[in-house]
Order: structure tokens, then C-alpha cells, then sequence
């Protein structure tokens, strides 16, 4: 693990930023766009774009976990599935986008199915949709950082993107943690 | 979480942790689609060329800056404006050439490598490549050849992260090089 001959200076010897200079918006819808070309000149249809992207915002959720319940709760992690949607909601969007989501809704004829809806993602402000590829989504990315920041919570879940007013981030959980949140419900 | 509320709300400026993490990102991508070290630096770089030549109209534009005389006020203007603007943070410009025509952007905190620590057998790797892509880019724009290059990087040990950049000539009459 450590190092042979000069000395890196690991990560975890540092002490955690609080909270974090911001950078410019610009800044990061180029970055944003470089990954979305770059994704794209790799695959062949708009759900395989998608998959890309999502695989990638996977890798960022899953390292803004930890800092996250560390910062906002003090390692104290959700265990129930409602609390765990509005730290989603609130503080979790709001650390990351700057603002919370505008909706949280869970389906009328499915208990495993929620919905966060947001108007506009940060990663769609910049992006104009071709014609010939109405369905994507670039948010995808942002679904695959929820997906992996659930998984990590222990919430297992499969997060997909969809056009309906805005942007809708579709949830649908795991039978098991259904059924976990009933059991903590009935104690 | 009041902690959080003193900033957020202003839309023009993001997380810097999203930004880090989404680069980071990025670089893993690149590490598992590409062969070698030497690949993953090219694409990095060529990359940030791509956002380099899109990023100078945005700086003209907003940055109201002046003309440039000489590679001296190029020198400040990268780093007071440009990389205050887009990345928050100012480098000192140092070791210049007698010639001034070489300086170096000494980085203290580099705002890509957050978290970030290089697995072992990738010391080849510039991590940060993306960054001289994005100098060569805009400098192109505005008529000049520009070397940029990492010299010094913390990420492998070295006290602070130097960008060294070599003026090489003037273009005259500069056609953009076709994208691919």
C-alpha cells in the first residue's frame, strides 16, 4: 500500500474540507460536455449513452456518501426509507446542486416506485437534445449518482431517468428494503 | 445543515466537490478504456483543448480584461482572472526565463485532485492533463503557440503543483484545427 521512494501524501492524513469552494458553472457544464462526447463516441444507441453516463455519476455518488453523512449528520446514517428520501430531497441536493429537488413523490398503485421530479438538472442546463435523439437524457448521470449513493446507504434500488414534467428521477426500491421499513415500522 | 444554507442559491457557480468527483470520474473512465498511461494523458489533454477553445469566448466576454502587451500580462491574466474565474483558485506565476518568453503557475491547491491519490504503477499518469489541454486550447484562440506542460505535481510527491508554459510563436491568420 505505501509508497516506495518519494512521499505521497495520502488522503485520509489530511484533515476533511468543510464544505467546499465553489467553481464556476461554465467550468463545469464543458467538463460535463467533454464526458457526454466522449461517452457518446463510444456507443451506439441513446439507452447505452445513458448506461455510460450513469455508470458514471455512479462512481461520483458513491465517493459523495461518506463526506455527506459526515458533514450534514454527523456519521449518522438514515435507516429508514421516508428519512432517507428527504435527505435525498434536501440536504443531499442541496449540498450538490445548490438547491432542493422540487418534488418527491411515491406512485399511486406501487409502494416499491418513487419519484423525485426536478425542472431543470444542472447537468441539462447547457444541453440541447437533437431531434434525432428525443429521448436522452443527460441527466441519466445524475440518476446513477442517486443510484449508487442508495445502494451505499444500504437501500438497494434501481434509478432511472425520464422526460416528464422536467426531469424525472423514477425509484424503484427493492422488494427487501420494503420490507425491512415495514418491519422498523412494526416495532 | 444550517451550516449549508449560509451559501448555495447562486446559479452560476457549482459544488467543488461535484466538480472534483465528476473529473474524477472521467479519469477512471479513461483508465479502464485505455491501454496505457500515455493514451489517457493524450485524451485528457485533448479534451481540455476541446474546452480550451471554447472557454476563451467566455472569458472575453466576461472577463473585460485588456489587451495583452506581452507574455508577462498573458501570464497574469491566466492566473488572476482565468483561473480565479473558472476554477476559484490563483496561481503564483514564477521561474520566469530571462527571455520571458517560459514561466510556471505554481498550483498550491490543485482544485482536480481533491481526494484524489494515484494507485500504485500508474506514475506515468498526469492526472491533470486536462488542465494544459484547456491553456493550449485558449491560448490557440487568441494567436498563440503556446507549450504548456506539468513539471511538478503534488499528487506524486512533489511539494507544489507546477504548470510550466513556453511561449513558441505568434499565429498569424490562425485557422482552428478541424475537430474529429
Amino acid at each position: 500500500m505505501a509508497s516506495m521512494g518519494k512521499q505521497k501524501s495520502s488522503s485520509l492524513d489530511k484533515s476533511l474540507s468543510k464544505g467546499k469552494p465553489e467553481v464556476n458553472a461554465a467550468t463545469y457544464a464543458l467538463l460535463f460536455s467533454e464526458i457526454v462526447q466522449y461517452c457518446q463516441n463510444r456507443v451506439y444507441t441513446v439507452p447505452e449513452l445513458q448506461n455510460k453516463l450513469a455508470e458514471m455519476g455512479q462512481h461520483v455518488g458513491s465517493h459523495l456518501l461518506d463526506v455527506l453523512f459526515l458533514r450534514e449528520k454527523g456519521f449518522k446514517r438514515e435507516i429508514k426509507l421516508l428519512s432517507m428520501l428527504i435527505f435525498i430531497k434536501s440536504n443531499f441536493w442541496k449540498t450538490v446542486f445548490g438547491k432542493e429537488a422540487e418534488k418527491l413523490e411515491q406512485a399511486n398503485d406501487d409502494e416499491r416506485t418513487y419519484f423525485i421530479i426536478e425542472k431543470e438538472p444542472l447537468v441539462n442546463k447547457y444541453i440541447s437534445v437533437p431531434k434525432d435523439k428525443g429521448s436522452l437524457n443527460c441527466a441519466a448521470f445524475t440518476a446513477g449518482m442517486l443510484e449508487a449513493v442508495l445502494n451505499g446507504a444500504n437501500f438497494p434500488a434501481k434509478v432511472t431517468v425520464h422526460w416528464h414534467k422536467g426531469t424525472c428521477f423514477m425509484i424503484k426500491f427493492d422488494e427487501s428494503v420494503i420490507a425491512r421499513d415495514k418491519m422498523i415500522d412494526s416495532r | 445543515m444550517s451550516r449549508q444554507t449560509a451559501r448555495g442559491g447562486d446559479p452560476r457557480k457549482v459544488n467543488g466537490e461535484l466538480f472534483t468527483l465528476t473529473y474524477g470520474a472521467l479519469v477512471a473512465q479513461l483508465m479502464k478504456d485505455y491501454e496505457n498511461d500515455e493514451e489517457v494523458n493524450k485524451q485528457l489533454e485533448k479534451m481540455g483543448y476541446n474546452i480550451g477553445v471554447r472557454i476563451i469566448e467566455d472569458f472575453l466576454a466576461r472577463a473585460n480584461s485588456t489587451r495583452c502587451n506581452d507574455f508577462r500580462d498573458v501570464a497574469e491574466q491566466i492566473s488572476k482572472v482565468a483561473f480565479k474565474m473558472y476554477l476559484g483558485v490563483t496561481p503564483v506565476v514564477s521561474n520566469w526565463s530571462p527571455a520571458a518568453d517560459e514561466f510556471s503557475l505554481l498550483l498550491e491547491n490543485n482544485p482536480l485532485t481533491d481526494f484524489v491519490e494515484l494507485p500504485e504503477g500508474h506514475d506515468a499518469l498526469i492526472y491533470s492533463n486536462i488542465l494544459c489541454g484547456v491553456l493550449k486550447g485558449a491560448l490557440e484562440m487568441i494567436q498563440m503557440d503556446v507549450d504548456v506542460k506539468f513539471v511538478q505535481d503534488q499528487l506524486k510527491g512533489d511539494n507544489i503543483t507546477e504548470i510550466r508554459l513556453k511561449f513558441i510563436k505568434r499565429l498569424e491568420d490562425a485557422v482552428p484545427v478541424g475537430e474529429d
